[in-house]
């Protein structure tokens, strides 16, 4: 374009300033639009990032209290500002970690001291962590069982919290052994209401005491009833542990763990031995993980094994499921957090570990600041982590927020809690606190390319043909008509294809799927036929079935051939399949056969591509320069010939286009598959079960997934995911075709 | 034959085929949702049909048929079903819709054909249309004034005292709701302003005593003002308790019904064509103007058509600028090198971009982080209750700019394209500059173009559904976006779509079966908007052609 000097023609100042700010304001809004575009990518980016970051532990502050006799456990409050220990002397006193707005503290006051235990303890023992309990043993066979509590109160608007002790049962010991023997061993657990304890006496036998919960109808109270209980057992027990469901009793003997069974009035039965494989070494810890169904031993080689159940023909049965490789030296402890499977180590020589079970992740191996752990422990919300070292306690800010996520957990094959063998599993969400989140992306990226596959079957055969048959044989008359009325139809609001595949083609297809199959293969036989009828029918009738007629003439001939196969198909249904197709295919043929499947969706999605394939390639065809057909015709070849050897093969990028185009759209569609197929994410090709594919699991999910929670992000990043495979299809169609367009006007 | 194949022949005909099948999927899927979307307002004729069971005993059952069907014999046996003397292999029977909801079991009922010994259908049976619990399908007994009858059957009155108390039941309720709707929602509305105002004075420490009271003295005003209102809604309730009418249903029960719940009551078997044509067109208006009922299965769709229009209307406010000046900048004033032709295609490829990403990036930038953000500067005191931090129509407006963006820019630079360089060139030798020749020439020359755009935008827009699910709309909205309240526009407020009132009523309701006909005419309705605005783009665009190869010649 002329670049005009206005200056040159004498514009006022004025003028040309109105032409400038107009030529910044355009640019401006032009690259800001471009920039907004832009954005869509960098923003999904930035949502999902996050779930790949790795752990950081970066110190916060040190401190020491005053000794009370050697640690046993340590705990933290939920919001991290109070923490407390339990010492072997039966002191539990209750530090400051912080110095909080609403308390006056200095880290490492001690904000409440008490002797929880009347005479020195023999035993100790801590229940899983959400259950905040911890018991003492003493030496005349009896138990006291504490909670740490903490009072929040809000003083204009500002929260302080104070800690108290509350005692289970009262004051009262609880007796574990009823010869009143020494408790050198204790476990404990309760799940709400009942209680269970498990205890190795001075003399080596295990007894256990369960306290069955009972509601008084009278004063409506809870009375507790106790089951005592004993074992004996040759050796010596290294470590007891009972299960929160309190239905377990695990004895650990060395490297051999005996599973016991709890019943219902207390009584034990013996369900499993294992002998834990000497290759990964002795074990020196078990632990549960959170969800107490896997447990986790530690090993004198630093690797640290996971263990669950799996339904076998002999009854569920604890398995070696995999390793870690956790430290060089011995595990000393394993820690649980409170509701994910990520688990703490601490090693003989002091290093510490951060993994995750489920997606195998090695999150963190190493000493924090220089600084060899003895003990750890982490808050309920996995955001600190106080540890003991030297008489010091160091607390560390622990940046933890996505461990359940890695690529390969994302993709390949993982062991689920409970399942028989590694498996693709999506499921996101569950009623309880410390599920086990399963999140493979495989099943419903399965789904998207199986719903796409068979919408693609359906639509590329009479997209193509028909885009042929339109630029190329059609009188330019018709072709005026028929082309807008099938590109409408890509205008129609998929939720309305999607109603109704799902309300009205899903029952059909189900009451007349012989009809749909009769329809499939008679009408193209009908079409040949009718083809061959019109070539011998005499010249002056012949004359009127031209090419360019086909199409409309055929249009009586599909649809009185479709509504035949329709109305045939009950009397078909009744001759071949005994009058139930669908019970046909379910009881003979062992198909799955949901109503809302495959078959529904290919036909329904297909409708939604065909328009886009279909005007594409129309435009690709119809383009392809006339002087070429023209020369193939005048060299003596058939109208066929010039179209399979001259025209498709000029214009065959234009059609790859289309089609990439068209998969495209099938991909990303939502409404058709939400509402189309049952949306279980199943991974078969069975045409008769349904799926769910990436967009419809986002459209169902993402409005209830919490903000910035790891779902919430993988959601986001099956976004990217079609994002960026929609985008890749599209340009490479968008490219060809600007290459064909090129190519057409230099011929 | 082998020669007749080699020919090509059949190849040619079955593209042909295809073409048919094409256009028959097309017009069919067009036909039906017209159908079925239309035969919904037709006054149906209510039919009393005699049944014999097997064992001899004989029932009536009186409704309009809803759908009927041909399956095989052995299907029903499975299912338990057994007929006696009836040896084909397939049997039709009909589904009728029986209404009554809560008198019978099932509002819906299959019926054997071969079972019906009488099919009649009774000039004097009637349809109520209540505002509860469905249609009611009977005859007319008595019309109750206070319990006592003023109209019998048998009467000649009867019809015209059924059509006039029911009329005025109707205004009273009318009356009622426009007083709870309007008026009272306004108090309500005003105290929750007034509730806001103080922890706004108390979060920024300027609640003082004077301004405590000055706020209870209003407030206090508001709930006599409301005490006022509720008298005279109660007042209002009391004259509608005052008629009722008496209803022998398919049993031989007679069901004495309030008046207040029937909304209109037609006698369809005893009306002459010119009257069915009118209820035909009356009903389509109810349709269009009235509000959901019962779960949205039945009454109108008012708010999701008036949902859809404004949001679609914000959008077009939005998006054409923003299009407009891209298309301008791309074609006017970006340079003809690679990274044009690369942003070209970014932009046309944006276009198929699936709608449930923009939906995501809707959700995750505009609510949660710049929604979140208004939030904290501008509605600390409605905090932990978000305003904009939360699907919205301004949020659902603004994703759907950015969705149908490429389409406007796409459109418009064809436009501009198409526009020949002479008169550019001849404006500027006449000593324009390039912004008043684009503002004086160019622009106007392409405002067809940039009519094309938005119209397809606005298509586009229209039936959109998936990222909308995200960004703000709702099954049921009390309260449109656009009321009497200031500042009159609530832009924060959540609103009902046409597209996904199709999807919810026909897949989250309780009862799809009685929902299925409104799914329909919903359908007709969005597919005509849809179908017309492409038709009229597509008319555009033709007209702008044969203008601009005239000017080229």
């Amino acid at each position: 374009m002329a670049k005009a000097k206005s200056g040159d023609f004498g514009a006022s100042n004025y003028r040309l300033f109105k032409d400038r700010a107009a030529r910044w304001g355009v640019t401006l809004g032009g690259i800001l639009v471009l920039i907004t575009l832009l954005l869509i990518f960098f923003y999904l980016l930035y949502v999902v990032e996050p779930i790949f970051r790795g752990v950081s532990v970066d110190a916060k502050r040190d401190f020491t209290i005053p000794k009370d006799g050697e640690v046993v456990t340590l705990g933290i409050e939920e919001q991290s500002e109070i923490g407390y220990q339990f010492t072997d002397t039966g002191v539990l006193s209750f530090f400051a970690l912080e110095s909080p707005p609403g308390n006056n503290w200095q880290p490492g006051e001690i904000l409440l001291r008490e002797q929880v235990v009347p005479t020195t303890p023999t035993s100790f023992t801590a229940t899983q962590p959400q259950n905040n309990r911890y018991a003492y043993g003493t030496a005349d066979g009896k138990a006291q069982v504490v909670e740490p509590k903490f009072r929040n109160r809000f003083v204009a608007g500002i929260r302080s919290t104070t800690p108290y002790i509350e005692y289970v049962n009262g004051h009262d010991l609880i007796t574990v052994d009823r010869e009143g023997r020494a408790l050198t061993q204790l476990a404990y657990e309760y799940d709400g209401e009942s209680m269970l304890f498990a205890a190795v006496t001075a003399d080596g036998t295990v007894v256990t005491n369960y306290l069955e919960a009972a509601r008084n109808f009278l004063t409506d109270e809870v009375e507790l009833k106790e089951n005592f209980n004993s074992l004996n057992l040759t050796g010596p027990v290294d470590q007891l542990e009972v299960t929160p469901n309190l239905r377990q009793l695990l004895i650990r003997q060395g490297n051999r763990l005996h599973v016991y069974d709890v019943s219902t009035t207390g009584k034990l039965s013996e369900r499993q031995i294992i002998s834990v494989d000497r290759r990964l070494g002795d074990v020196t810890t078990m632990q549960l993980l959170a969800g107490a169904s896997s447990i986790l031993f530690g090993h004198s080689s630093g690797i640290v094994s996971q263990w669950f159940e799996i339904a076998e023909e002999e009854g569920r049965r604890y398995q070696y499921i995999r390793e870690f490789k956790a430290a060089d030296s011995a595990i000393q402890e394993i820690i649980p957090e409170y509701y994910r499977r990520t688990f703490y180590t601490v090693s003989a020589e002091g290093e510490l570990g951060v993994f995750h079970t489920t997606s195998q992740a090695d999150l963190y191996r190493g000493k924090p600041d220089q600084i060899s752990a003895e003990r750890v422990v982490i808050d309920p919300r996995a955001n600190t982590l106080l540890m003991y070292s030297g008489g010091k306690y160091h607390s560390f800010n622990l940046e933890n927020e996505h461990p359940e996520v890695t690529w390969s957990g994302l993709w390949q094959e993982v062991w689920y809690e409970g399942y028989p063998e590694p498996e693709y599993v999506w499921q996101s969400t569950s009623g309880s606190d410390d599920f086990e989140p399963k999140f493979s992306l495989v099943p419903i990226s399965f789904g998207t390319i199986k719903a796409a596959a068979y919408a693609m079957l359906f639509a590329v055969p009479i997209g193509l043909a028909a885009a042929v048959y339109t630029a190329y044989f059609m009188s330019p008359g018709v072709r005026k008509v028929v082309k807008p009325t099938v590109e409408i139809m890509e205008a129609l609001p998929t939720v309305i294809l999607g109603f109704l595949a799902g309300l009205w083609l899903a029952p059909v297809i189900e009451n007349y799927l012989p009809g749909i199959i009769a329809t499939i293969i008679l009408v193209p036989s009908a079409i040949v036929l009718f083809a061959l009828l019109a070539s011998n029918l005499p010249q002056r009738l012949r004359n009127q079935f031209t090419d360019g007629r086909a199409a409309l003439i055929l249009l009586p001939l599909v649809a009185l051939v479709g509504w035949f196969s329709f109305s045939m198909s009950p009397i078909v249904e009744d001759w071949l399949f005994g009058g139930n197709v669908r019970e046909y295919i379910t009881n003979e043929l062992g198909i799955t056969f949901d109503q809302r499947n495959s078959l529904v969706v290919g036909i329904a999605m297909g409708f939604a591509v065909i328009p886009t394939i279909f005007s594409i390639a129309e435009d690709a065809v119809f383009s392809v320069p006339k002087h070429l057909s023209n020369g193939s015709l005048a060299l003596g070849a058939t109208t066929w010939q010039t179209l399979t050897k001259v025209v498709l093969l000029t214009a065959s990028p234009g059609i790859f286009s289309a089609v990439m185009m068209g998969l495209g759209r099938a991909v990303g569609e939502t409404m058709i598959v939400l509402m189309a197929t049952g949306n279980t994410p199943i991974m078969d090709w069975n045409i008769f079960e349904g799926m769910r594919t990436l967009s419809a699991n986002i459209a169902v999910e993402m409005p209830e997934s919490e903000v910035g929670s790891s779902h919430y992000r993988i959601l986001f990043l099956a976004a990217f995911v079609l994002f960026i495979f929609t985008f890749a299809f599209n340009t490479v169609a968008e490219v060809v075709r600007q290459r064909l367009r090129d190519k057409y006007s230099s011929m | 034959m082998k020669h007749w194949f080699k020919s090509g022949k059949p190849w040619i005909w079955l593209t042909a085929g295809a073409v048919s099948v094409s256009l028959i999927a097309v017009l069919g899927l067009m036909a039906m949702i017209a159908w079925r979307g239309l035969s919904f307002f037709w006054p149906a004729a209510i039919h009393e049909i005699e049944v014999r069971a097997n064992d001899g005993t004989t029932q009536t059952i009186i409704g309009e048929i809803y759908d009927s069907e041909e399956i095989p014999i052995q299907r029903l046996q499975e299912s338990g079903v057994q007929l006696d003397n009836f040896d084909e292999p397939t049997l039709r029977r009909i589904l009728l819709k029986v209404g009554n909801r809560e008198y019978v079991p099932l509002d819906f009922a299959w019926i054997m054909v071969p079972q019906i010994v009488r099919d009649e259908t009774p000039a004097d049976l009637a349809r109520l249309e209540r505002s509860k619990d469905g249609n009611f399908y009977g005859y007319v007994a008595a019309v109750l004034e206070n319990g006592e009858p003023v109209a019998t059957e048998g009467d000649a009155s009867l019809r015209d005292e059924l059509d006039r108390r029911i009329e005025r039941a109707v205004e009273i309720g009318e009356e009622a709701d426009a007083l709870q709707s309007s008026e009272i929602g306004a108090i309500n509305y005003q105290l929750n302003q007034l509730r806001l105002e103080r922890r706004r004075l108390e979060l920024s420490d300027q609640l003082t005593l004077e301004a405590e009271q000055a706020i209870e003295e209003r407030e206090q005003a508001l709930r006599d003002e409301y005490q006022e209102l509720e008298k005279e809604l109660f007042a209002l309730r009391e004259q509608a308790n005052r008629d009722a009418v008496v209803m022998r249903d398919m049993r031989g029960v007679e069901v004495t019904l309030p008046m207040y719940r029937i909304l209109g009551a037609t006698f369809p078997n005893d009306m002459s064509l010119f009257a069915e044509i009118g209820h035909f067109f009356k009903q389509i208006g109810n349709f269009v103007s009235e509000d959901p009922r019962e779960a949205n299965t039945d009454g109108g769709v008012f708010p999701a058509i008036f949902g859809t229009v404004f949001m679609v209307l914000l959008m077009s406010v939005l998006v054409t600028p923003f299009g407009v000046i891209a298309a301008i900048y791309l074609h006017e004033y970006a340079g003809r090198n690679a990274i044009t032709r690369l942003i070209r295609i970014a932009v046309i490829n944006l276009a198929g971009v699936p709608s449930i990403v923009y939906g995501v990036f809707g959700l995750g930038f505009f609510v949660y982080m710049v929604g979140g953000s208004l939030d904290q500067i501008f509605y600390p005191e409605a905090l932990p209750s978000p305003t904009f931090g939360t699907p919205g129509v301004m949020w659902s407006a603004i994703t759907l700019a950015i969705l149908t963006l490429p389409v406007v820019i796409v459109s418009t630079e064809e436009g501009l394209s198409r526009i020949p360089s002479t008169l550019r060139e001849g404006s500027l030798a006449l000593g324009a500059t390039k912004a008043e020749t684009l503002w004086r020439i160019i622009l106007p020359m392409a405002s067809p173009a940039i009519m094309t755009g938005l119209i397809l935008a606005v298509a586009r827009a229209a039936g959109e559904v998936a990222p909308l699910m995200l960004v703000g709309v709702v099954k049921s909205a009390p309260m449109l976006p656009v009321d009497g309240n200031f500042p009159y526009f609530h832009l924060d407020r959540k609103f009902m779509h046409l597209g996904f009132h199709i999807y919810d009523v026909g897949f989250q309701s309780p009862n799809v079966e009685a929902a299925r006909p409104l799914v329909y005419a919903t359908s007709f309705l969005l597919v005509t908007v849809i179908v017309g605005l492409n038709l009229t783009a597509i008319g555009v665009r033709n007209h702008l052609r044969e203008k601009y190869r005239s000017l080229e010649h």
